[in-house]
């Protein structure tokens, strides 16, 4: 479409705008935030130049790097969990079934509801002295008494390290296996019928079909589903925010709660924003390998 | 005669029992109960007493009460949060897909240096956490006073909905930033569905004298009705439901239910009853846009990983 060369600037301005100070700004605010010793509620004069120094800090911060191992320890089992149900669930459920709109609504209800609510809800249900979860446990352990050494007994869930760290990755896998499921189904479906149809009268089994035809025709998709999930993991907050607030002690406090604690709770912004970079730089890396998968912009025009 | 018989025996209709049915059906009833369970004790939990709630037993029957509601509507300020919130979540929205459309009609149809840089960019910060940008943008936000100063707009709630401002600088800021968190993702999804409408119908309409913007309201907009639907859901999602900049940028006029609901975690316990009565009222408006619009949300998801 031939228009004055300016047209174009001036319909992409308004979002421009508002990426540059919804996004972009706060960006270079850590850059340069990082640089400087500045507290929260001081003024901006009296921030004072540190040079590399939070560089430094954040190279020999203990805690950073422990958090760092804490989020990766929560992203694999979230991941890898999310994954292996989500995936197992598109399989079986691949095939149309009677009330598929039913089952469809329910999977996607997870996803819709508020992180915060996720957490209250797990909070409650995970509670040591009234939850619902610890009742049944101690409920079958009487009934059963040699399952008692199983774990069928009650627990304070948010009040032991390890536990701690399996109730939030059970929230979490709670709410995001949908998402794996759906992308996956997604992908299963829209997989060429006619090279099923060969596999199927060629006598291939079920397992043979799915090991050998569909998961590495949807390797794509699945690697594609994984990242996402990978990208969300760093950028998960809310839900471990109010079932632990990183405890006991720091066993569930994930980088983004490092952060967030240092800005507010030491109330170091200048540290905090190098922190933020960080992760930014983490997240941006994962986004550029993720485009590498799935660029929306590829094969529509010629970018 | 044998043979006979054996071909009889044969062709006897066989009642195969279909176990690939049954265990399909009951891995979804299990997936159906695992996702519902704690979405109605929730909901359960905000209509009981007192006593029901911190009984040692769960009670599945009780006598349902609405003094929880009660009790957030008239000792709380829930309804002007509910406002807020309201206002935010729409607020965002509006703009998200007034200016996602208009640059992505831009990038689907106009040729034009620095598209590619554009485009490319977006998606690259599209993942840019909350937290970063709380962290980032608060110190100045205080200093400044940007949460109390920017609005030049205030209203105020009329007399009986409490005191405060339904439109001020904290809420501005909240919509700005949520509505940058949406815009890489419904400008590419909305890119999408540009790209699909002919360029006939643009061109006829300009041979009969329209301009460009006219060309964007009266042809492409009408056409993307389900563009905006899997949008618009995507970008109130975000802005009803999000927490930490919504934490750290209201102040207690302008907090969002999100805030409002995690308030009742206090040093001296959780008042379980009122929070659960919140965090239903949370639900409710995404749990509605889900029965009605499934499949939309599944396209956007969909769209996020397959397309492209």
């Amino acid at each position: 479409m031939r228009t004055n060369k300016f047209v174009p600037y001036l319909f992409l301005l308004p979002a421009l705008a508002i990426l540059e100070l919804g996004l972009m700004v706060p960006l270079y605010n850590a850059v340069l935030l990082s640089f400087y010793d500045w507290n929260f509620g001081q003024p901006w004069s009296a921030a004072r130049p540190l040079g590399f120094a939070n560089f430094e800090r954040l190279w020999n911060d203990p805690v950073v790097w422990r958090s760092v191992r804490t989020t990766f320890v929560f992203g694999f089992w979230v991941v890898t969990l999310e994954m292996l149900i989500g995936v197992s669930m598109a399989l079986l459920l691949e095939k149309a079934v009677r009330g598929a709109t039913f089952f469809r609504t329910i999977f996607v209800m997870p996803l819709m509801i508020a992180p915060v609510v996720v957490g209250l809800i797990w909070r409650y249900l995970l509670d040591a002295r009234n939850g619902i979860v610890n009742f049944y446990l101690l409920q079958i352990g009487e009934a059963v008494p040699a399952l008692q050494n199983f774990g069928f007994k009650a627990h304070t869930w948010l009040g032991d390290p390890t536990l701690a760290m399996v109730s939030i990755i059970v929230s979490d896998v709670w709410q995001w296996t949908p998402f794996v499921f759906m992308i996956v189904l997604a992908g299963l479906q829209g997989l060429p019928g006619d090279v099923m149809e060969a596999a199927y009268i060629d006598g291939a089994s079920w397992w043979r079909m799915t090991w050998h035809i569909k998961l590495p025709m949807l390797r794509n998709i699945l690697l594609i589903a994984l990242l996402m999930r990978v990208i969300d993991v760093f950028r998960a907050l809310e839900v471990i925010f109010v079932m632990t607030g990183g405890g006991p002690g720091s066993s569930t406090r994930v980088l983004s709660l490092t952060l967030f604690q240092t800005a507010f709770t030491s109330r170091d912004l200048g540290y905090a924003s190098t922190i933020a970079l960080l992760l930014s730089v983490i997240l941006i890396v994962f986004s550029l390998v993720l485009l590498l998968f799935s660029n929306p912009l590829k094969d529509k025009a010629d970018f | 005669m044998a043979g006979t018989l054996d071909r009889a025996v044969d062709n006897r209709p066989r009642r195969r029992i279909p176990w690939g049915d049954i265990s399909r059906y009951a891995a979804l009833v299990v997936f159906t109960l695992i996702t519902l369970a704690p979405v109605y004790v929730m909901f359960a939990t905000s209509f009981k007493e007192l006593v029901d709630i911190q009984s040692r037993v769960p009670r599945w029957i009780f006598m349902p009460t609405l003094t929880n509601y009660e009790t957030i509507i008239t000792q709380y300020r829930f309804l002007p949060y509910l406002i807020s919130s309201a206002v935010i979540g729409l607020g965002s929205t509006a703009i998200t897909l007034l200016t996602a459309g208009m640059a992505a009609f831009a990038l689907a149809r106009m040729r034009f240096p620095g598209r590619g840089l554009i485009a490319q960019t977006t998606l690259v910060i599209r993942m840019i956490p909350p937290a970063v940008l709380a962290v980032t943008v608060i110190g100045f936000w205080i200093a400044w006073g940007i949460g109390d100063l920017v609005p030049g707009i205030r209203f105020t709630l009329p007399q009986g909905l409490g005191r405060g401002n339904f439109l001020d600088g904290s809420q501005l800021g909240l919509m700005l930033f949520y509505t940058a968190l949406n815009l890489p993702f419904s400008i590419w999804l909305l890119f999408g569905f540009i790209k699909q409408i002919p360029v006939e119908l643009e061109e006829a309409a300009i041979v009969d004298g329209a301009n460009l913007l006219q060309v964007l309201f009266r042809v492409i907009f009408p056409l993307m009705g389900a563009g905006f639907a899997v949008s618009a859901i995507f970008t109130f999602r975000i802005a009803w439901n999000e927490f930490i900049l919504a934490l750290m940028l209201t102040n207690r006029f302008t907090k969002t239910l999100p805030v409002f609901a995690a308030e009742f975690i206090r040093d001296d316990g959780v008042q379980w009853g009122q929070m659960m009565a919140v965090g239903t009222l949370i639900v409710i408006p995404p749990m509605l846009i889900t029965f009605f619009a499934a499949r939309q949300i599944i396209q956007g998801v969909a769209a996020g990983a397959v397309k492209g």
